[in-house]
């Protein structure tokens, strides 16, 4: 697996007023096979908006995205995406929502259950099969997203902010989930967020964005082993440098006019 | 058990007013008339013959037809109309010109067209029942959450299975919120289109015409009474079918 984004570029349109706003301008980005990659910069940067780029969800917008040197231009099985929100199909149940992708390919039912098992195992959800995603707390839902993308064993899997509406505890505990999930599967993880903490502790490297219109402001590369110490000192100078240039990005002038 | 009591009390005043004549009972009967009446639409039948029950099946049989016939081409046209702007564009002005016309305006022309009988009074329900299933089902396809579709692209779902396996399940509950309306319109449009005719002489509304053309008041009440238990319990099952479907969302 090999993801290369060349000078990604996208400008939103204001139809009422005929202005354009542009979102992201020029990303240059390559990420290897096994890579865990976060992106952080400011809010309403774009950091989403990307995400749909490389998914194949965004119809128009500037530059390329290769994967393994073929253009993505629509969404593939290839490319997973989980969402803040869940976005988990609230009539079916657990199971029936991390079938969803095999039922799509037409697996027969016994089969894809049977992979499904599997999953909720790995995930640690047994006993909850049958329950509904609103009967469902907020980590054991974005659990379930995780296990219906993952299920279709794509080669880079997006996270959009996948922690952001979880309380600090449980994203404490989703983050040591998805790097334990990670040391057994070795998937190519793209995870966009707005938690410096977050990044550091799950990172190979963070890329930070400007605001409006995003491009790269810098790239850190992360070397310490998992699990890692959120307290060591390694870790908190890291944190103060990122976060010192988003404050300084969030406190300079805005270089552009809409 | 409480909460009853103004109904009670309400009912015995009811009752004292008509015993004491100072309601004379031409105008209102006395509740216990009314029950009588009914004992005599249930016994003798109204016409002489045509007992309460064959009424009831036969205003149950009409009803039947035009609300399935609204739910047949209702909801399909519902969920074309949510899912492709064209053709919510081009149906939409059409629907809102013709829906504003009270079903009860139809009852002429639909009797040239089907003459008097049972097709003219379940064209008059479809009519009835028709738009609340069309809009519902309409709006229930627009409010899906974008994002779930977006779910199912990146799972690789063709146009064809967003359809099926995202858009339907998820307007279901709009589609029996439009049902649940559609019925309570199609059995309340039924007894008017039964007044304008009806050949096979069963039906709640041909009953109730059928008692004032004689001057039983208490019949005509009791027939009222009918009307409003059974569109009570129709809502109930469907209530009752709506929470079983849809109960995970």
């Amino acid at each position: 697996m090999h993801l290369e984004l060349i000078g990604l570029g996208k400008i939103f349109v204001d139809a009422t007023q005929g202005t354009e706003i542009p979102a992201i301008s020029s990303i240059d980005l390559q990420i290897k096979q096994g890579e865990f990659v976060s992106i952080v910069g400011p809010s309403g940067c774009g950091k989403s908006t990307l995400l749909r780029i490389i998914s194949g969800l965004e119809k128009s917008f500037e530059g390329r995205v290769l994967l393994d040197g073929q253009e993505v231009l629509r969404p593939t099985n290839d490319i997973g995406l989980v969402f803040q929100q869940y976005a988990l199909f609230p009539w079916r149940t657990m199971c029936e929502n991390i079938e969803f992708g095999l039922e799509i390919m037409r697996m027969g039912k016994e089969e894809r259950r049977s992979i499904a098992e599997k999953y909720v195992n790995l995930f640690g959800m047994q006993g909850f099969e049958d329950r509904y995603p609103s009967q469902l707390s907020g980590g054991m839902q974005q659990r379930v997203a995780i296990a219906r993308t993952l299920i279709m064993n794509p080669k880079l899997v997006l996270m959009d902010e996948p922690f952001g509406s979880l309380d600090s505890q449980t994203r404490n505990d989703m983050q040591e989930f998805l790097m334990d999930l990670r040391q057994k599967r070795n998937d190519t993880i793209l995870f966009v967020t707005h938690n410096v903490d977050e990044s550091v502790f799950l990172s190979d490297r963070i890329v930070v964005l400007s605001k409006r219109p995003a491009r790269i402001l810098r790239i850190f590369e992360l070397t310490a082993p998992h699990p890692r110490d959120r307290t060591s000192k390694i870790a908190n100078d890291i944190r103060r440098e990122v976060i010192g240039i988003l404050r300084q990005e969030r406190n300079s002038p805005s270089p552009t006019k809409t | 058990m409480w909460r009853y009591l103004p109904v009670l009390l309400l009912l015995c005043l009811w009752q004292i007013l008509c015993s004491l004549g100072t309601v004379p009972n031409y105008v209102l009967p006395s509740p216990i008339e009314i029950m009588q009446g009914l004992g005599t639409l249930l016994t003798t039948g109204m016409p002489p013959g045509h007992l309460l029950y064959n009424h009831i099946l036969y205003s149950l049989y009409r009803v039947g037809w035009g609300f399935s016939i609204a739910c047949v081409l209702g909801i399909p046209l519902g969920l074309l109309m949510g899912w492709f702007p064209w053709f919510h564009r081009v149906f939409s002005p059409i629907v809102e010109v013709v829906r504003p016309i009270p079903p009860l305006a139809w009852i002429p022309i639909a009797i040239v067209w089907l003459g008097i009988g049972m097709r003219s009074a379940a064209f008059i329900i479809f009519l009835g029942a028709f738009f609340p299933i069309l809009l519902n089902t309409a709006s229930g396809v627009l409010s899906v959450n974008p994002i779930l579709i977006d779910a199912a692209k990146t799972l690789n779902a063709t146009q064809k299975d967003i359809f099926f396996k995202v858009l339907v399940p998820a307007s279901l509950p709009s589609i029996f919120v439009g049902m649940r309306v559609g019925m309570g319109v199609a059995w309340m449009t039924l007894v008017a289109a039964e007044f304008s005719g009806v050949k096979d002489g069963y039906g709640l509304g041909f009953m109730i015409m059928t008692a004032r053309d004689i001057q039983r008041p208490d019949q005509i009440l009791a027939g009222m009474l009918v009307i409003g238990m059974i569109g009570f319990i129709i809502d109930w099952l469907f209530k009752a079918w709506e929470s079983r479907i849809t109960r995970c969302v």
